[in-house]
């Protein structure tokens, strides 16, 4: 770990300027993921923005309909609430699938969408990878790809997004409320939040020098029947193999995304328009540029068959 | 003593405290964090500095250049030690590679440097800051592409040829011939490796995490080149051990070549994303296995072939073991090949050889008795052998197999099982139930103890055993108190200090037997001692709730010592009861598995083992053993794995959240049955080891299960979900 200053900052604009003044600066929340990777030295931020005093910490009631989830509640907090279990049903499923409870007491919704990739060889500084170092190539394309991504990949990065809450948010349509350094706010729609990596994988999502989340916002409830299902190689505890949220109404018409294939949450607004044709014609639509290495094309198979037990179980 | 004719009655057999469920001795220590760990000690002469190892960041090469100057001026900084400036160094017969490397690189994250610093982060800190670049060198890496150069081995990895293999193999009217693979796999202790290392003048002295304490103190003085007698080993209490902390590692080097560096103790934890290329790992393995039999089910023709690879100097998997001895047929093949890779070292895991080997071989047979149309319990039964297969004169020293396996079909229910696989099903989940044969060898170790009578009647036990969370020190406290005729309240056990007598150490599950028969010598001693300072006849005494009986005279057993505390040391050596019978350990594991039949997500739903291993000590730890055991090996069956990056030479997922073991979402109840045994020509204890035989077997019987759950037969392992969710039967 590099040495760092510290400061708490008292509104969000501040915290805004404070980062955006200073090249080195980050914010931190939670911690759960930027603490680690700072004493692997895969991040060496000179100087900390805690945010935890900015009051961001409530789930209110929007005048559309539906919620507006402050950037500090706590994953645990998020999942629990009672609006969101009636209401946002596949929000908590996903939240609860992910880390452990001592994680989730701790990681904040923000925090959730800024994690960074689980991708080992962005994990091991000896080991080229063009996310953590950009320009030195990828290790990982040619070697252990099995947990890697298939479909919105690149040849500078294979690597996935490893958040469960976000492709929940991904199919609920949520939004990301942001404030900048000069205090303008604005709202960006989840699915076009992260990046894809193209040849700058180093860059992850479209937040500015300094922006800062302040807040997800959530439409009035879509009704319909809520899924999420995380596949992987052990009960709990782990990332996704393949991860499927759904909302799927009686008629079968209804929405999906999928976590644990791509660079962000993997939503295909036309293959939303198949789910009541089935599960392979969903996966074959959403699916249909997915470029996988020979270890990890089993997850589009795993993808069809996971949506094909979740249309199964509406359905029954 | 030497134990070299079989035990007749003793006063272990009185089983008063001996097979009794006695909760572990140290349990509220470990329960309360009171059970100081190697990096926790505070009995350390000065405030210790901490160390921060720098591991090679290349598989195979040469160390081009090393700046360390911005390092060293860093804040903190106390030293750097690097193969450039430390002490010339000698290396272990255990290891394979040198624990410090440099110039020279021999495989990834090999320790090249210690930094020590006043706190942990500025050591840490600062060795991020050394720059070391490298000049790489071309590396072998696939144990697939190196096999065709795989080598035969000598001595007891050597080919056994028994029959004519070939000819009855070729002839048997049903074959199998199967190739199957285990991968390479860590120990994933809980307790990293750590030490804590100090020099007074030339002695050095560490608390360490080790379960061979004498074997520890010998490599460390060797390799650092200086007298055993010098060196002072302790490792009280063990998180966790597996095979992986048999040998001296980089942690104790570094930490004493540290402290000699900057003149204080200093402290090292090995970080955990660093220890699964730094140091041992069970190889991967390659098993051909064929097997002939007669139409009604008779094996004629056993063979099995095991490939493993090591770094030139290694040893192989011996994956082989167990099928010279599990089941009879007159026509056997056994081989192992070693081939040379740059891989980290491959060493010792937690039933080396059988592990791999019955995860292998007790697939094959399953295969076979589905080819027989048979039940795979009754083939077993029907292949059982009482003697070595190889040597028909040599019988074993006990051998339930076939109880294990029958006991185990009742109470399992094991008549349910449809035998046509992919039958069985839940709503989504596809059921199946498997079997396997667990069997591991048992082994003797001569083992040394001293036991003290004091005053006030109670006993204490010294010896270097180790205790790696198994139960030593409650068995041991048994066997003495069992021995004085003392409650266990009443003895005190003090283990893993190289200045106590030399045991047999925690391994290849030889410990538990061995060292209490190292305990019950001393004991024996100290009795005759006793009887003597009482005036009693020490062929006529018993000792009786805390007393000393001879015919109508008794005594408190603490009058002995009145005049002074009573002091017997004892060795227990081994006769050639090994040789003429052989001694081994049998059980059968059963699990019943569901398949969800969309996703192929596998859970393990019930699991039982019988097991027969002689006298049980204390089924409670017992038990606790077998059931960390199954754990494991439904950790191998369904998810461990270190990926092998074959251009660059190391394991990749080299950390708890890539390494994935079992979490308690996957592991079902367990139920263990220990069989009623006591084998008399083991030991005086009568007892064997039961750590290793609860993982053999446990990953065939899962996979098994997930065959006859599914119908697809998977032969690599651990059996993941890619391997057959395309084979999966159709979802509706």
């Amino acid at each position: 770990m590099k040495a760092f200053t510290y400061e708490r900052a008292k509104t969000p604009a501040a915290a805004a300027a404070a980062v955006a003044a200073n090249k080195g600066a980050k914010f931190i929340a939670g911690g759960t993921n930027l603490l680690d990777l700072m004493k692997l030295e895969i991040e060496t931020p000179t100087h900390l923005v805690d945010v935890q005093d900015l009051g961001l910490d409530r789930i209110e009631a929007t005048k559309e309909g539906g919620l507006r989830i402050g950037t500090l509640v706590s994953n645990t907090a998020l999942a629990a609430d009672s609006r969101v279990r009636k209401d946002y049903g596949v929000l908590t499923r996903a939240i609860v699938a992910g880390a452990s409870g001592q994680l989730r007491n701790k990681a904040t919704t923000g925090g959730n969408l800024l994690q960074r990739t689980r991708c080992p060889y962005f994990y091991d500084t000896n080991q080229a990878c063009n996310k953590r170092k950009p320009g030195s190539g990828c290790a990982a394309i040619g070697g252990f790809s099995r947990p890697l991504g298939v479909i919105g990949t690149s040849d500078a990065c294979i690597a996935t997004h490893p958040s469960d809450m976000a492709i929940a948010l991904r199919v609920l349509d949520a939004a990301v409320e942001t404030v900048d350094a000069s205090g303008k706010t604005r709202s960006v729609p989840i699915g076009e939040f992260h990046r894809l990596p193209g040849d700058t994988p180093h860059l992850e999502n479209v937040l500015q020098p300094g922006e800062l989340i302040t807040a997800v916002t959530l439409p009035k409830p879509l009704g319909g029947r809520h899924f999420y299902h995380k596949v992987r190689d052990r009960a709990s505890y782990a990332f996704a193999l393949v991860s499927v949220a759904a909302v799927l109404n009686e008629d079968g018409s209804g929405r999906v995304a999928f976590g644990g294939v791509a660079p962000k949450p993997w939503r295909v607004e036309a293959a939303d328009a198949q789910l009541r044709n089935g599960a392979a014609a969903t996966a074959k639509t959403a699916f249909a540029e997915a470029r996988p290495t020979h270890e990890n094309a089993f997850k589009v198979t795993l993808a069809e068959r996971t949506l094909a037990a979740l249309i199964a179980e509406n359905q029954a | 003593m030497k134990f070299d004719t079989p035990a007749g009655t003793n006063p272990i057999d009185a089983m008063k405290v001996i097979g009794q469920a006695v909760d572990r001795v140290d349990g509220k220590l470990k329960t309360t964090g009171q059970a100081p760990y190697a990096y926790e000690h505070g009995e350390v002469p000065a405030k210790p500095a901490y160390g921060y190892v720098i591991g090679a960041g290349i598989a195979k090469g040469r160390i081009a250049s090393f700046h360390a100057e911005e390092a060293r001026r860093m804040p903190g900084v106390l030293a750097i030690v690097s193969a450039e400036n430390a002490q010339p160094l000698g290396k272990g017969n255990m290891n394979t590679a040198k624990l410090l490397g440099g110039p020279n690189v021999d495989h990834y994250h090999q320790a090249l440097a210690v930094v020590v610093a006043e706190s942990f982060e500025q050591a840490r800190s600062a060795a991020n800051a050394v720059r070391i670049t490298y000049d790489r060198a071309q590396g072998r890496f696939d144990l697939a592409k190196a096999k065709p150069g795989a080598q035969p081995l000598t001595g007891n990895d050597a080919d056994t040829h028994t029959g004519d293999f070939a000819g009855a193999f070729a002839a048997a009217p049903v074959q199998l011939d199967q190739t199957y693979t285990t991968p390479d796999q860590n120990h994933a202790m809980m307790e990293p490796f750590a030490t804590i290392a100090w020099w007074e003048g030339d002695a050095l002295s560490v608390w360490t995490s080790n379960q061979m304490i004498a074997w520890n103190k010998r490599e460390l003085a060797t390799t650092l080149q200086m007298p055993p007698e010098k060196v002072h080993v302790r490792s009280p209490f063990i998180g966790g051990g597996f095979g992986g902390k048999l040998f001296l590692r980089a942690d104790a080097v570094m930490a004493a070549l540290g402290a000699k560096a900057c003149g204080r103790p200093v402290k090292i934890a090995m970080p955990r994303p660093l220890m699964l290329n730094n140091a041992t790992h069970r190889p991967a393995t390659i098993q051909r296995i064929r097997l002939g039999a007669t139409k009604d089910g008779k094996l004629t023709a056993i063979g099995h072939e095991s490939w493993s690879g090591d770094l030139p100097g290694g040893g192989p998997e011996s994956a082989t073991q167990q099928t010279k001895l599990l089941y009879a047929g007159a026509n056997r093949l056994t081989a192992l090949r070693l081939a040379e890779l740059d891989l980290p070292e491959a060493n010792a895991m937690r039933a080396p050889g059988e592990a791999p080997g019955l995860m292998a071989l007790e697939i094959a047979i399953d295969e076979m008795a589905e080819k027989l149309a048979m039940d795979p319990v009754k083939f077993r039964v029907l292949n059982d052998t009482q003697v070595d297969p190889e040597n028909p004169k040599r019988p074993f020293s006990q051998r339930n197999f076939v109880r294990c396996l029958e006991d185990g079909a009742a109470r399992f229910g094991w008549n349910r099982r449809n035998a046509k696989p992919a039958q069985v099903r839940e709503g989504r989940w596809l059921i199946g139930m498997g079997v396997a044969a667990a069997f591991r060898n048992n082994l003797n170790m001569t083992s040394a103890a001293r036991v003290r009578l004091a005053g006030d009647g109670t006993v204490t036990v010294e010896t270097d055993m180790t205790d790696i969370g198994t139960g030593s020190y409650t068995i041991i406290a048994q066997t003495a108190a069992e021995m004085m005729g003392l409650p266990v309240e009443k003895v005190r056990v003090k283990l893993g200090d190289s200045s106590f007598p030399v045991s047999a150490g925690s391994g290849g599950q030889w410990g538990a037997n061995s060292a209490t028969s190292g305990v019950y010598a001393a004991c024996a001693k100290l009795r005759d001692m006793a009887a003597q300072r009482l005036g009693m006849d020490p062929a006529a005494v018993q000792f009786v709730d805390g007393e000393v009986r001879a015919g109508n005279r008794s005594a408190a057993l603490a009058e002995a010592a009145k005049s002074g505390e009573l002091v017997a040391e004892e060795t227990m050596q081994w006769g050639d009861l090994g040789k003429k019978f052989q001694q081994s350990t049998f059980g059968a594991h059963f699990v019943e598995a569901a398949v969800d039949s969309y996703t192929g997500e596998t859970r393990v739903r019930r699991m039982l083992a019988v097991c027969a291993a002689g006298r049980i000590l204390n089924p409670k730890t017992a038990r606790s053993q077998v059931i960390g055991a199954m754990t494991m090996g439904v950790g191998g069956a369904l998810m461990e794995e270190l990926a092998v990056d074959k251009r660059f030479g190391f394991f990749v997922n080299h950390d708890l959240a890539g390494y994935e073991v079992p979490v308690h979402a996957d592991i079902p109840h367990q139920e263990v049955v220990f069989l009623d045994e006591a084998d008399d020509k083991v030991s005086p204890m009568k007892a064997k080891g039961v750590g290793e035989l609860g993982l053999c077997g446990v990953g065939a019987a899962v996979a098994n299960a997930v065959y006859n759950a599914t119908g697809v037969r998977v032969r690599d392992y651990p059996i993941t979900l890619d391997k057959y969710l395309a084979k999966l039967p159709a979802i509706a």
